[in-house]
């Protein structure tokens, strides 16, 4: 597909008389990794709620793959092809990882479930992420780690062909190696052509994995472009400040080694 | 860091570290042990270490019952007789019923306080229309269509106004109980003194009656054989299909428990427990009513769609909101099953006493059935349970019961012992999970 998969023109959201966003231009390309970043209250989250069908927005217009839409329910959205993974993930920790993985899409043979299909979907489904993890995936969600936990609630996304994967801080809650099977995952997703929004707080992350960097601040986005313009120094004062001399400089001398960058 | 490193072949879900053991992974991942051993020993150490570090099971249960009924022995010779073990089970199935109609709510993490008197009203209205003459399957089908929907209307308070069931269904215990004496006393002639008799040999036999020895084994021989077909079919379909199954002589085991069970259970039956010029023989009808709720319930809620959803609300309500599921629609069948499953009590009670009266003890019975349901293993924050639970509970409440009566101590010693084990078996239950949650 020619243009961005996702394209936000003029997005505002207002809660009674507070603006929580306003004119957002952005794109998201299909393919790659877009972090959204900016400080605690900066919108981050009422912008992808906006886009994963919580709420729709008070202005401006949603444009999926080059036709307007409009989600009213986080259904919509799911069902268009946009899957949002949330903070909390959304699993049920009694249910094993097939369970999981088709809640809502169980497959069924006559009036009964499916097991054996399912198991299969899932399996290939996990295998195709390179999930190697886990040793049964017949084991309850509520045995895994946090990043298992992770990465079964991608794997759920990307079976439902998901096009867009919107990501709510998948790495706040996990240690070292967790994190870097995360963020591995997230490079697999975007290599397999599916167009991934990060929400991080984790600067280190966020560079270490993404393609394409938009700030926000105060409700608007102050910057956006390939992460090769920004680092650290200039991010940071991005976020706080909503200003940085250093803001499109690729030539700055400050940039950040490029540690993690060659997978 | 991992984005450098040659990421593994692709294909088969390797463990991470290939020096662990089956059992060790088993029992890291909670992985049921049938799927993760490659033999017979394997398995069995796989599910010992599982049991020490708290998955359980079924196997408190099946102990604490073995001992309790080992006790009954030793204190009177009566109670392993035939006559009385067939009594037994006579006794334990209106609370094994009204378990499964409990499991049902629970699994939801929710409660029906009301169902003992769902059960005495809808056996009230199965009696009167046999008393009037009506045959006795429309009786039934006029009973669980009242309770099913009466457990529907109390779904649906629930989920609309969003309200507690405890509190919803604490008003529908008030109701119904007024409504049983309201019922019982509208009938006129019929309920005289409160009391309407069983006017129907069909319903009556479901208690009293048996079925011939011969047919017995017919039955027990054919349900063995169709469990063992099935588990059969299901490995080999998953084999055939790459998937992991059980080792053959894993499932032979199973099958051949419950060959045992089912043999034991049809000799008990077949025995002798009438005088010595009335040969009584045969097992009683109930025995196989519950057995078949048990096999339905159980399908419909490990091979269905609905049952995956009752278990997906009851784990994380919000995480079935968000894959698409109608949570309220799911609430509402549940607590319309479980009004549909109190009335099937209700005529096997009616049928066990052959009669109804006014003065059920619709709260005792309900907090019973409860209480069975969780000394089975059946978890009152939802989620985690099955319709097995309810069973194995049941015949611990009804073998409490029957054993006290069997030593002459009366209702209030048979009440503060099931209290006893009732706290046993949540202690228990407490125990192993967090032993669980430390892994």
């Amino acid at each position: 597909m020619d243009g961005p998969l996702l394209q936000l023109r003029g997005i505002g959201k207002n809660f009674g008389p507070v603006q929580a966003l306003s004119g957002i231009d952005l794109d998201i390309p299909a393919g790659q990794v877009t972090a959204l970043v900016g400080d605690n209250g900066a919108g981050k989250s009422t912008l992808i709620k906006t886009i994963s069908g919580i709420w729709e927005p008070s202005h401006g217009e949603i444009i999926w793959q080059g036709q307007r839409a409009h989600f009213k329910t986080p259904r919509d959205a799911t069902d268009a092809g946009i899957a949002t993974v949330y903070q909390d993930l959304a699993l049920c920790d009694n249910l094993d990882i097939v369970q999981n993985m088709l809640l809502g899409h169980e497959v069924r043979h006559g009036l009964l479930l499916d097991e054996v299909t399912m198991e299969t979907t899932a399996k290939q489904t996990l295998s195709d992420l390179r999930v190697t993890t886990v040793r049964n995936i017949r084991q309850t969600v509520g045995s895994l780690s946090g990043g298992q936990r992770q990465a079964v609630a991608v794997a759920k996304a990307v079976m439902l062909d998901a096009k867009l994967v919107i990501m709510d801080e998948p790495t706040a809650a996990l240690g070292v190696s967790q994190t870097a099977l995360v963020l591995d995952l997230i490079g697999r997703l975007a290599r397999r052509g599916i167009g991934v929004m990060l929400i991080s707080h984790n600067l280190v992350d966020v560079f270490q994995v993404a393609d394409r960097l938009a700030v926000l601040y105060l409700g608007g986005l102050v910057s956006t472009g390939p992460v090769s313009e920004y680092d650290t120094a200039s991010a940071v004062d991005l976020m706080t400040t909503g200003a940085s001399r250093r803001t499109g400089q690729a030539d700055n001398g400050a940039r950040i080694p490029d540690s993690g960058r060659e997978g | 860091m991992t984005s450098t490193n040659p990421a593994p072949e692709q294909g088969e879900i390797t463990p991470g570290n290939p020096a662990d053991s089956p059992e060790e992974i088993a029992v890291r991942t909670g992985a049921s042990a049938e799927l993760m051993a490659n033999s017979v020993g394997e398995y069995v150490r796989i599910w010992l270490k599982q049991i020490r570090s708290g998955e359980s099971g079924a196997l408190p249960v099946i102990i604490g019952l073995i001992v309790i009924v080992i006790f009954f022995q030793i204190k009177s010779s009566h109670f392993l007789s035939a006559g009385n073990l067939v009594n037994l089970m006579t006794q334990a199935a209106f609370i094994i019923t009204l378990g499964m109609a409990e499991v049902f709510v629970l699994l939801l993490g929710e409660i029906d306080l009301a169902a003992g008197f769902t059960a005495a009203c809808g056996a009230v209205i199965a009696l009167y229309l046999v008393a009037k003459n009506y045959p006795w399957w429309v009786a039934i089908l006029a009973c669980l269509a009242a309770t099913g929907a009466y457990g529907a209307v109390q779904g649906f308070i629930i989920t609309r106004l969003r309200l507690p069931s405890f509190v919803v269904t604490l008003a529908g215990y008030l109701f119904l109980s007024g409504a049983l004496l309201f019922l019982i006393d509208s009938t006129g002639p019929i309920g005289n003194g409160g009391v309407i008799r069983l006017n129907s040999n069909v319903l009556n036999d479901i208690e009293a009656g048996a079925l011939s020895a011969t047919a017995s084994w017919i039955v027990m021989i054919a349900l063995v054989l169709l469990a063992g077909a099935m588990m059969y079919l299901r490995d080999h379909r998953r084999r055939s299909n790459g998937l992991v199954a059980p080792p053959l002589s894993v499932t032979l085991l199973k099958v051949a428990a419950i060959a045992v069970a089912g043999i034991v259970v049809v000799l008990v039956g077949n025995s002798n427990r009438g005088t010595l010029f009335l040969a009584v023989r045969g097992l009683p009808w109930v025995v196989l009513v519950v057995l078949g709720i048990l096999v339905v319930y159980t399908t419909l809620l490990g091979r269905t769609r609905f049952g995956r959803y009752i278990y997906a609300i009851g784990g994380n309500a919000e995480a079935a909101r968000r894959a698409g599921v109608n949570t309220n629609r799911i609430k509402v069948a549940a607590f319309a099953l479980c009004g549909l499953t109190a009335g099937i009590t209700g005529i096997i009670y009616s049928s066990y006493l052959g009669s109804i009266s006014s003065g059920v003890n619709g709260g005792q019975n309900v907090l019973n059935a409860v209480a069975a349901a969780v000394i089975g293993g059946t978890s009152l924050f939802g989620g985690r349970g099955k319709m097995l639970d309810a069973l194995l509970g049941g015949l611990v409440v009804g073998v409490i019961a029957n054993g006290l009566q069997l030593l002459g101590l009366s209702a209030p010693s048979q009440l503060m012992w099931t209290a006893l084990v009732l706290v046993a078996a949540v202690t228990v239950d407490a125990l192993t999970r967090r032993g669980r949650s430390t892994v």
